[in-house]
Order: C-alpha cells, then structure tokens, then sequence
C-alpha cells in the first residue's frame, strides 16, 4: 500500500474551460491502473490562466506545481512520478515560488487556488471567520470605524468610501434593513468577482455577514449573473453549508444576531450591474435605472434602508476586520489605499488575476506579467475599466493603477479589468461597438442613452463610410457631451469614454479610405 | 442538451404557487419555469400576474426586459458566443465570419442545418482564454469556428 497522495486539479470555470475536468477524470483513471492512492481535490485556481489546467501535488517540499497540463500528459506525469514532485517538462516548481505569484499581495484572495472551495474546515483552517468572529465583539460603530480606517473604496468601479455607505445605513431608522451584494460581473475583461465565487465562496458570505452585524440587517441577497453557471452554484451550495454550520441564520456563529441570505439569478442584462436597476429586478420588474436621490443607503431595496456593494468589496472585509483597518490602509497609495485585484485578459500571452497594492503601472502589469501579446505582434491599445472603460496608448502604460491617476488622464480603474489590443486592432470599430453595446444594454429610461447610443452608432458608421467627415466628427463629440452630461446613470454618462479615448489618441483610424462596401446605417 | 417537456399550464401554475412567497418572486418564478420547460409561455403570463398581484402587463414587461427569457421553444442546442470587448482582442469577429463562410452558420440567425443557434452573449468572465463560449453550461476556452460548429452538431 503506497502512502494516499493529494493532487489539486482547479475547478474554476476557466480552468474547466481549457479541460481541467478531463485531467481530474485521467488523474483517477491512472493512478487507479497503477494502484496508487491519490486524494484528487478540485481547489480553485491561483489566477494564472495561461497555464491551466494546473495540476498541484502535495509534497515534502510543498505543492509543485504542474502545467498547462492535458489529459493526454497525465500517464506521462505518472511515469516521471509527478506524485513525488519529480521532473517533467510541465513542472513549474513549487507554486508559491512561481514568480508571477510571489509579486502578488493577495489579501482578498489569499484562500483562492489554494484551497477546496467548498470545505468550511478548510477554510477555518486558512483562518477563516476570524474576522467575523471579533465583528461580533464589536458594536456596529466599532465595525463601521474599521471600515472606515480602512479606506476601502468600493471595488465595482464608482470608487466611494464603503465606510461612509455603511455608516449611512447604520444610522438610518427602519424595522428592516438590506444587504445586497453586486455579482453582476458585466464588463468585459473582469472575471475577479467569478474567480472569487468560485474560488472562496464563504469569504463573500463572511464579508456580507460582517456587513449585515454592522449596520442591522437581518437579510441579504447576492445577485449573480446568469452567465456564470459554476458560480451560481457554487455560492448555493455554500449559503446551504454556512446555514446548516450556524455561521448564517437566527444566531449567527451562536450570537444574538440574525442573518441569512439567498443567492438569486441574473437574465442577461448589462444594466443590472448599475446599483438602482439591480435593485429593480430583485424586486421582480424591469431593471430601469432609478433616478438619485433617493440613495440606496436610506431608500434602496423595497424602500428600504440597503448596503450595496460589490463582491471585491464585501470580500475585502474579513481581512480587515481580522488585521485592523490600518493594516489595510498601509497598503496602497493616495486616497486609493488597500490591494486591487487586477483581471488582465485579452490579447496576452500571461493573463489572470494579479492581487497587488493600489500603484503598480499598467506597464508592468501588462509587460512583465503578462509578457506583452499573445499574437505576438505590439500592443495597440489597452482598455482598463471594462467597456465604459477609456482605450489607452502604448505610450499611457506608465499610468499607475489608481484612481485619481486614472481619471487624471479621462480614463477609469472601474472594476479592475485590463484588455490588451495589438495592432490588428481597428480603434473606429471598437468605437462603433462601444456605441451599439449602449445601445443594446441601454435600460431604455433616459433619452441621452437611449436615442443618443443609435445616433452614435449611426454617426460612426457616416465617418467609416468617409461621408461629410469633419461634419459627423464634430456631431460625435457634440454626442459624446451630451451623454456624458445629460444621463442618468454610468451607462450612456461613460459610454462616450471609450469613444472619445479612441477618438483623441487614435484619430488615424477615423480617417482611413473608406471600405467598398459601406455599412448598413450609411446612406 | 436537455429535453423539455412540452408546456403544461398546471405544472406551470404550481411550479408559481411553490414560489410566489418570495420577495421579488418574480425573476426566480420565470427561471423555474424556462428551467422546467427550457421557455415561458405566453400562457404563463396571467398565471404569474394573479399570484403576485401585479398586472399582467407588469409580467409581460419584466419578461420581454431580459435577454435570457425566451417565450417559444428553444432549439436542441444553444451555444452562447461571447463578442465582448476580451474576445474582440482575440478575434472572435473572424471567427463569426468563418462561421457563416465555412459552416453556413449565422450568429443570432440560424445553425446552418443544425437545430442549433449561436447566440451573441457579452462576457462569460474567461476573459484570459477567450474567445469563449457556453454550451450546455459547460465553458469552453479558446474556441474557434471549427469547434463552434462542432459544438452545433453536439460535438464537443
């Protein structure tokens, strides 16, 4: 009888995507035909993407890593005894001395990849609930300060101090009060939300229930989007688990306090990611923007007094609570303290989730992390902030991941995604699509988004078309400041953000021969 | 791909009753009902409208807002293609174009002798793998023409 080996085989979308499950079948189906016992756990994955499926082996000198492995390469590993940690030419060496994760500052995922997602022990272990359990010795001032000495700034992309939000709530007078969370993950390039759901469930549910102890709430939803199947079952499965464990319920972790929540399902709505039409469709109708004031704060859900924030945000409390909020704020620059998990994706040869300080630059992030283009060729643009987010140079890179630096040059840090270009790219289509998204997603309440997202797609086609160019360009910024003004929320009032960034440092692509064929909405 | 019984309006009505206690029952009534039926029948609307007391004009609005409702039934296979800005990057605009060209395929249009449909989605969160697409509730990465067909055909 061998002694029992644990082998890590991710069971995060992505990496089921590139054919993790076909791994973790070829690991047992192999080690079963050379009678070994191994212990397959399916953990989450440690954000390197390119290299998944990568498998990990538990050995005497830690967890080696393997990868991108395919099933086929699995009788391989056996025969080169990966059990042991031996060498192969997929071995990568031990995972936590992989550069591209000793340069990490992984608060918020610091169980992600590394664990069984779904095993509380697990996560006791890895010093889960610790920041709830001294919430509990806290009055819900004393967790508000914390926040606030924190400086975390909501991680969905609008950037507001969550401290301030919580205290608005917990001062607000109601018999009934919210928590709503914000897993409406819809810009493109932005997959932490997923990769936490999938990956550290009962962090989200801990940060939410911190939250709740905080300001008097006794019920929350989480609201995921319908796009991500695995997530929405996985946060299912761990409510049930962190019910049946008393950590959620009428007395949570054996305390006087009341909290229980229910994940509830999306239906393919961009808009929904918008903190007021979220709220509408929970309460079952369309999701139109609601107009502000009043905030959610004091009349959010069902008129309620509601916390909204999103998942990075609710998943940053623990940590807070467990370490102090100074210990949070010491990382970080400016008013933008704390880490930031950064989702580079697109064209690039290295991407995945980078949790680092608020400060590091774009380039660095994009260069030597990512290892430029996948394609090979240079990068063109880069997009941060998901697709309201501003188009950006080569030559903008050494922008600092921050929020006032962003908006120094009219970009955003949004949510935290990064989509990488090369030179393929053309800037007036992505302008074009930037249009017919709005357009597509618009909520359909305000006129400056509604109408002015159509014209907009209409104008860029004239331009493509080479029709009365400096006319239509002159008419598109006009647009362009009329949306940014007149909307009544993020969705037409930064669609013009893409546009104009492509418009402004990409001019040469509005102004090419135009095609033979023109497209459908030029005359 | 799942195959869904044909509508049933007392099915429907007590899949409603087993819901409609909820706050803001209306979104997970409609996904119990296309789960059960893979659609939401016109026929359900004035079922919905009288357990939750809203009209039925509410019920028709709040079904035809969301892109995932369908209200006939579905063709055996979905495979939803992501075409958000990540896949861009990585050429997923060719790839619809191979699909027309070489599998007579039409994204949002029809499948090309197959019972199948490509539909356009924004983002599936593989942002670092794409271009992507969902089928079946499986995620694939890295996808090109060749698999999306195949994907259509029941081909994994």
């Amino acid at each position: 009888m061998s002694e029992t080996v644990r082998i890590y085989v991710p069971i995060d979308a992505a990496a089921l995507s590139v054919g993790a499950e076909a791994v973790a079948r070829a690991v047992a189906q192999e080690a079963q035909a050379r009678g070994r016992n191994v212990e397959i756990v399916r953990n989450g994955s440690r954000g390197m993407l390119w290299l998944e499926p990568l498998v990990e082996v538990e050995t005497s000198k830690g967890r080696i890593a393997y990868g991108p492995v395919a099933a086929k390469d699995v009788a391989g590993l056996f025969e080169a005894g990966f059990e042991r940690g031996e060498a192969h030419k997929l071995r990568l060496g031990q995972v936590e001395e992989l550069d591209w994760l000793r340069r990490q500052q992984r608060l918020t995922f610091e169980r992600v990849g590394v664990t069984d997602p779904l095993s509380l022990a697990d996560y006791r272990r890895l010093g889960g609930l610790k920041g709830l359990e001294k919430a509990l010795a806290l009055s819900g001032q004393g967790i508000v300060d914390a926040i606030k000495a924190s400086g975390l700034r909501g991680r969905g992309g609008a950037g507001f101090p969550t401290g301030i939000k919580w205290q608005t709530v917990h001062d607000a007078k109601a018999e009934q009060k919210y928590i709503v969370c914000n897993g409406d993950e819809g810009d493109s390039g932005t997959f932490a939300d997923r990769m936490l759901f999938e990956g550290d469930p009962f962090l989200l549910i801990e940060g939410m229930t911190i939250a709740a102890i905080a300001v008097g709430a006794t019920k929350g939803y989480l609201y995921i989007r319908s796009e991500y199947p695995h997530a929405i079952r996985t946060m299912q499965q761990a409510v049930l688990k962190a019910r049946n464990a008393g950590i959620l319920g009428a007395s949570v972790m054996g305390s006087t306090r009341h909290f229980d929540m229910e994940v509830r399902v999306g239906a393919g709505a961009y808009i929904c990611g918008e903190e007021t039409s979220l709220l509408e469709s929970l309460e079952g109708r369309r999701a139109i923007v609601r107009a502000k004031p009043p905030i959610p704060a004091l009349q959010g859900l069902f008129g309620k007094p509601t916390v909204v924030n999103n998942v990075l945000s609710f998943a940053a409390v623990p940590w807070i609570l467990d370490h102090g909020g100074k210990a949070y704020a010491d990382y970080g620059m400016g008013r933008s303290r704390g880490t930031l998990p950064v989702q580079l994706g697109g064209n690039v040869k290295r991407g995945g989730l980078i949790e680092l300080a608020f400060g590091i630059s774009l380039r660095a992030i994009i260069e030597e992390m990512g290892g430029g283009t996948l394609s090979g060729r240079p990068i063109r643009a880069v997009q941060v902030g998901g697709p309201l987010g501003a188009y950006l140079t080569e030559k903008q890179l050494d922008t600092p991941m921050d929020y006032e630096a962003l908006a120094g040059i009219g970009a955003m840090l949004g949510h935290g995604g990064i989509v990488v270009f090369d030179d393929s790219v053309d800037m007036a289509k992505q302008a074009r699509f930037a249009f017919a998204f709005c357009a597509k997603e618009s909520c359909g309440k305000c006129t400056p988004c509604r109408i002015g997202a159509t014209r907009g797609v209409e104008i860029v086609d004239k331009i493509i078309a080479g029709h009365e160019r400096p006319k239509n360009l002159a008419v598109l910024r006009d647009l362009n400041r009329l949306m940014t003004d007149a909307s009544l929320c993020a969705m037409g009032g930064l669609t013009p953000m893409p546009v104009m960034s492509a418009l402004s440092h990409f001019s040469e692509d509005f102004d090419r021969p135009p095609p033979e064929a023109l497209p459908q909405a030029a005359e | 791909m799942a195959q869904y019984p044909a509508w049933d309006q007392d099915e429907a009505r007590s899949l409603i009753a087993g819901l409609a206690h909820l706050e803001g029952a209306t979104l997970p009534i409609l996904h119990a009902l296309q789960e059960e039926f893979g659609y939401v029948d016109p026929q359900a609307v004035p079922l919905i409208a009288e357990a939750l007391n809203q009209s039925r004009a509410d019920v028709h609005g709040t079904i035809s807002f969301y892109h995932d409702f369908r209200t006939a039934p579905p063709p055996r296979r979905v495979v939803k293609l992501c075409r958000a800005e990540a896949c861009q990057a990585l050429g997923c605009e060719t790839l619809v174009e191979d699909l027309a060209r070489e599998h007579g395929i039409v994204v949002d249009g029809h499948g090309g002798g197959h019972d199948a449909v490509v539909e356009t989605v924004y983002c599936l969160g593989n942002c670092a793998l794409g271009p992507s697409a969902l089928s079946d509730g499986e995620l694939i990465g890295r996808v090109d023409a060749d698999r999306v067909a195949a994907l259509c055909g029941g081909r994994q």
